[in-house]
């Protein structure tokens, strides 16, 4: 099963990659960067299966991780509207 | 139910290759975003699967809802002309095959290495601190006891995220579809007490079982980002209760930064916070990062400073 989600893992991470070095809009770069964190947070999950048990530290990773990913992605969005509002001025005055 | 079990595994990857698959490439933005919000509901089904319930809840909440307002309220404002798009040239379609399939090869190599690894994890060593921690649930002990540090800097971390948005210019006004949608502020009183009511369960949950301040901050902020639309939170533009809003957003971080103080003064270590006081004092920073977790991803909603 794990073998299985760690598979998953890395098509996703192949497939955001892909969309991330062909996007042709700052959005759509945004939305692979996201699926590429959600892939690799998969990983981590998956990985946490131990012999042992569940391990908890990779789950806690994870947990900031994708509070960070929030933030960068609203970061960004912030950073591309002005951008594109800038450029709305200079062009009708 | 094993074979139950694989099918319903291979639909779950299937259904998310899919989706990201539409979400990455689909010409028209607005269904890719639409795409990638699927994505983020089905993932939390795949973190329900791996045993992962606070991830779950996170992702419901944060992925699914906060990430796809954030994505369709930017939509809404950028200009929907066609980007040009790039076309290659002849002689570069060869290294460009090239480059991608190496990538590909690249990430399969990576996620073999890494199920090859021997992983003798931290469960046995976590399950051994728990009962000094304060809490019973395990993701939580982590969280905010035993390594404490990298949620106060994540907290760090996205108070920079609103720093930086807000210092971009004023605020983007809220489209207010109140107008428009005039059954949205009734369904928005409706919803509020459920708002209020599941964060504070999670939160309570959180020292025994899945739950916790990450996943209420984010049910808390997706009810924030309902209540902006419908324009019922007018105190946040208000410039008299700015210097309120910044201290209300900074009080997760501050609390987090007294208690390693805390721990500093009283046992001579940052961050060793007593045994005696740690249910107490895990639970306070607890309730203070959700709201501060809730405010700022309704401060970030707002694409810019308010009030200015």
């Amino acid at each position: 099963m794990s073998g299985f989600f760690a598979l998953l893992a890395a098509l996703l991470s192949g497939l955001a990659l892909l969309g991330l070095f062909r996007a042709t809009s700052l959005l759509r770069r945004i939305l692979a960067l996201n699926v590429l964190a959600s892939a690799l947070f998969l990983l981590l999950v998956t990985l946490a299966h131990t012999e042992a048990g569940l391990d908890p530290v990779p789950h806690a990773m994870v947990l900031t991780g994708i509070v960070v990913a929030v933030s960068t992605t609203a970061a960004a969005l912030a950073l591309i509207l002005r951008a594109t509002h800038s450029h709305h001025d200079e062009s009708d005055p | 139910m094993s074979t139950f079990i694989i099918g319903f595994d291979l639909l779950l990857g299937a259904g998310l290759l899919w989706l990201a698959w539409q979400a990455l490439f689909h010409p028209k933005p607005f269904a890719a975003v639409v795409h990638f919000m699927a994505f983020g509901l089905v993932m939390a089904l795949v973190w329900v699967r791996l045993e992962a319930l606070d991830i779950a809840l996170a992702e419901a909440a944060i992925g699914t809802g906060v990430t796809g307002a954030l994505l369709l309220a930017a939509l809404g404002r950028l200009p929907n002309g066609a980007t040009p798009r790039l076309a290659l040239r002849p002689w570069q379609r060869p290294p460009v095959a090239l480059a991608l399939g190496v990538v590909l090869l690249l990430g399969l190599w990576l996620a073999w290495v890494a199920w090859q690894l021997p992983r003798p994890g931290l469960s046995a060593e976590v399950t051994a601190a728990l009962p000094e921690s304060g809490v019973r649930h395990p993701v939580t002990a982590v969280l905010l006891n035993l390594r404490a540090l990298d949620t106060m800097l994540e907290l760090a971390v996205m108070l920079g995220a609103v720093w930086l948005v807000w210092s971009l210019g004023p605020e983007l006004r809220p489209y207010a579809p109140a107008t428009a949608l005039p059954g949205l502020p009734a369904l928005t009183r409706l919803l509020h007490p459920l708002f209020l009511m599941v964060p504070a369960y999670l939160l309570w949950r959180g020292s025994h079982a899945p739950g916790g301040a990450f996943p209420a901050g984010a049910v808390l902020g997706a009810g924030g980002v309902l209540l902006l639309l419908a324009d019922a939170v007018p105190w946040m533009q208000r410039p008299d209760r700015q210097p309120l809003l910044r201290l209300l957003l900074s009080t997760g971080l501050v609390l987090f930064l007294g208690l390693a103080l805390g721990g500093l003064l009283l046992t001579g270590t940052f961050f060793a916070i007593p045994v005696a006081i740690a249910a107490l004092a895990i639970l306070v920073v607890e309730v203070a990062a959700a709201l501060s977790i809730a405010l700022m991803l309704m401060a970030c909603y707002l694409y810019g400073e308010p009030g200015r």
